[in-house]
């Protein structure tokens, strides 16, 4: 591996010096880094005791990325250390090293890439690798990639390889090896008939595979399990539809507590938009798709699909408590968004306008049954369960409805104001067991006073309101800027509605930061409540902690 | 402040004490340098990279291929979720038809929303009215090639294509800050920094 890395960095150093000059002046070099340090404090109040800390007072997470091109050659590497990771990072990650090594040649019609690769196909309902540095996850694949684009609008994609687990090295007989193929065809680009038609159809199909060797002791273990998609992407005039459907033969995992159940996986969506409106509709249903190349792994990773969530996600400080995490094993939901902007000069919209969008989204359990008599549902080593592909499930995993206005007063003052109701199934997401959904009512202003071209200053308020969990909450902020150099913020979170007078808890927070053209360095000190940090419905957990926490990035 | 200089020296030296390969560390030491030169050397800053993007109708195209008639280009990076990357749009949006009649300068925002979100960008953007071009980036594919580390992240290029300058973060004002530059750009001034 280490003689890998080297052959590669020193044929990438040597090229422009071999081949002369010139191309010394075309090559270019440019990359990214971030360190992210956390020093813990004790909290008593929070619970944490210099005997729980036991001396581990330092996180830290940093990685490094750097992006060699000369013509049609790039090549890569991404540096990263968890020394040890920050909490509420998957204990794994601790360690450093080179896990992201590559290499690419483009040509007019081909791209080849060797070594690790994120790719997606279509949705991701079959393959999607990412890499979302805040979560601490990484699914890439090593191996190689061919992309092929015979003409305009043709696109064939494909892939082979093993995914990265942390730092473990692929060993023989341990993880699967990923296979996928992708085709997608524009119509309209590819035969010239429909070029200025006003209908707009794109095609596409995947078919995807992973190999692990049966070593299961319980159970007789598919040792190829397939996964195919269809999907279009369909314009008529205003409106725009997409779909994707998603198949998988049987695949006993650790996730689906070893059931023979094939499963599947139907995203459907609707727009219609115009000058000043959008309407957005959204269909999902999920039925045991969980999907990646290590059939014993619980955790997240080695995921070789992505199911993708539909609950809007929430940025602001209290809206972000009950973030909902994608079920793979089953889940059904719609979403439906309206967004609006109410004319400049009309009597509501005033000089600016207005703008107004409301989103409802539910997500429910599938229906189902049982797949024989004599097995309970999900039972190990059965079909595990039948379900009706059109019936929703009874239990609600989450409701969420939130109207949020925005409005320019004048050129100085601006506001958001934010409503939103949630119900939130916290034994099936966080694992409460027993608990009731929590129903919470939320409300936000957040208003912008920009008192010189350079210097504003920005408020929220916020509050929670709900009988379950934690109770209520009330939160403040003040974030003062100037451009484009500088904010300080202070900010406290209030939870005086617990029904523990002694969890009546402020989390407050006071941070500034430096932002020079693309580098940034922050430095937050304070309480950071347990919670979940979730992106693209992928989440892990924070626990709560208190002390500095430093971050610094740029790239190049 | 204590406190947080022990946390410097702590990591660093952690971070000292663990590497053992140290040959790879020079080499990519010594990559950047050159990088550094090479850049340093040639008038031009960095070109686009070859990377397919989507249109909002899911039309594949290649960013290389963007063009602006030799007028500077804004590219900036934004995701539904991101509210100062939509602050930001929203204050190009403001400002849109006063740049454009005064330096020609185009925008194009690319959302990096994944496919949770992807269908939805197409009704947002029309439901703002924003007025510039909008392509998606539902991988990062091409956050990744321009090595775009957290948003909002926004591009200068000047006539030739080159990345003149970049920026990360918004706080309120910063538009007028971009036109100074984007002007001078379109007056055929050197703001990248390199000669």
């Amino acid at each position: 591996m280490k003689r890998l890395i080297t052959i590669l960095i020193f044929a990438l150093l040597i090229t422009p010096f071999v081949k002369g000059q010139d191309f010394l002046s075309k090559s270019q070099v440019h990359g990214s880094f971030e360190l992210d340090g956390m020093y813990y404090q004790a909290d008593d109040a929070l619970g944490i005791t210099d005997s729980l800390i036991n001396g581990n007072v330092f996180g830290f997470n940093g990685f490094a990325d750097i992006i060699y091109s000369l013509g049609n050659f790039s090549a890569g590497f991404r540096y990263e250390a968890y020394l040890p990771p920050i909490a509420g990072f998957d204990r794994n990650l601790e360690g450093q090293g080179f896990p992201y090594l590559w290499a690419t040649y483009t040509t007019e019609k081909f791209s080849f890439t060797v070594g690790n690769f994120y790719e997606q196909f279509g949705n991701g309902l079959t393959l999607r690798t990412y890499q979302e540095w805040s979560l601490g996850y990484d699914n890439s694949i090593n191996g190689a990639r061919v992309i092929y684009e015979p003409t305009r609008g043709l696109i064939f994609k494909g892939v082979y390889g093993t995914q990265r687990y942390f730092w473990a090295p692929f060993e023989k007989n341990g993880r699967g090896i990923v296979k996928g193929f992708d085709g997608e065809i524009n119509l309209n680009d590819v035969f010239g008939s429909m070029a200025d038609s006003k209908i707009r159809l794109i095609l596409g199909g995947s078919a995807v595979s992973k190999y692990q060797s049966d070593q299961n002791p319980m159970y007789k273990m598919p040792q190829n399990v397939a996964s195919f998609a269809g999907r279009f992407n369909l314009g008529i005039g205003k409106f725009n539809f997409t779909s994707e459907y998603a198949y998988k033969i049987n695949d006993p995992s650790a996730v689906n507590s070893y059931i023979y159940k094939p499963g599947d996986a139907l995203v459907f969506t609707g727009s219609y938009s115009t000058k000043g409106l959008g309407i957005f509709a959204m269909f999902k249903r999920i039925d045991n798709m969980s999907y990646k190349s290590d059939e014993a792994v619980l955790s997240n990773a080695l995921d070789i699909n992505f199911l993708p969530p539909i609950v809007e996600p929430h940025t602001y400080m209290l809206a972000a408590m009950y973030p909902y995490a994608t079920q793979p094993n089953g889940e059904m939901g719609f979403q439906l968004q309206i967004n609006y902007k109410i004319p400049k000069k009309s009597k509501l919209g005033g000089k600016y306008g207005m703008g107004i969008s409301v989103n409802y989204s539910q997500i429910n359990d599938i229906a189902r049954e049982k797949a024989n008599d004599t097995a309970y549902i999900g039972q190990s080593g059965t079909m595990g369960w039948t379900s009706d592909f059109f019936k929703f499930g009874d239990q609600i995993f989450n409701r969420d409805l939130t109207i949020e206005i925005d409005k320019k007063f004048n050129r100085r003052f601006k506001s958001i104001f934010k409503y939103i109701y949630q119900d939130y199934n916290i034994a099936t997401i966080l694992g409460h067991t027993g608990e009731p959904n929590v129903k919470a009512n939320i409300a936000i202003v957040d208003m912008t006073w920009k008192f010189t071209s350079k210097k504003s200053i920005r408020w929220e308020l916020q509050g929670l309101w709900t009988s379950e969990d934690k109770g209520d909450w009330a939160a403040a902020l003040v974030e003062y800027t100037i451009s484009p150099h500088w904010f300080f913020t202070i900010a406290d979170q209030y939870n005086y509605g617990n029904k523990h007078s002694y969890e009546q808890l402020h989390y407050y927070t006071g941070s500034f930061g430096y932002t020079l053209k693309t580098t940034r360095f922050a430095l937050t000190y304070g309480r950071q409540r347990e919670g979940v940090v979730c992106v693209g419905g992928v989440c892990r957990q924070v626990p709560a902690s208190s002390g500095f926490y430093v971050t610094i990035s740029s790239s190049f | 402040m204590q406190l947080n200089k022990k946390l410097g020296c702590q990591t660093v030296y952690q971070i000292i004490k663990r590497i053992k390969m140290k040959k790879v560390l020079i080499f990519a030491l010594v990559i950047l340098i050159s990088g550094y030169i090479s850049a340093q050397e040639t008038k031009q800053g960095a070109k686009l990279p070859s990377v397919n993007v989507k249109t909002l109708e899911g039309q594949t195209f290649n960013i290389q291929n963007i063009d602006n008639d030799g007028k500077p280009i804004i590219i900036s990076f934004w995701a539904l979720w991101c509210k100062p990357c939509k602050k930001e749009l929203d204050a190009y949006n403001d400002n849109y038809e006063d740049w454009r009649d005064e330096t020609g300068v185009k925008i194009i925002a690319v959302s990096i929303d994944d496919s949770r979100s992807t269908a939805k960008v197409l009704p947002f953007v029309n439901g703002k009215d924003w007025e510039f071009e909008v392509l998606l980036d539902p991988n990062g594919d091409l956050k990744r090639a321009m090595s775009v580390n957290m948003i909002p992240h926004t591009f200068i290029l000047d006539g030739e294509g080159n990345i003149v300058y970049q920026h990360t973060s918004y706080y309120e004002g910063l538009e007028d800050e971009i036109f100074e530059l984007v002007e001078k750009v379109a007056a055929g001034e050197d703001i990248s920094g390199k000669k």
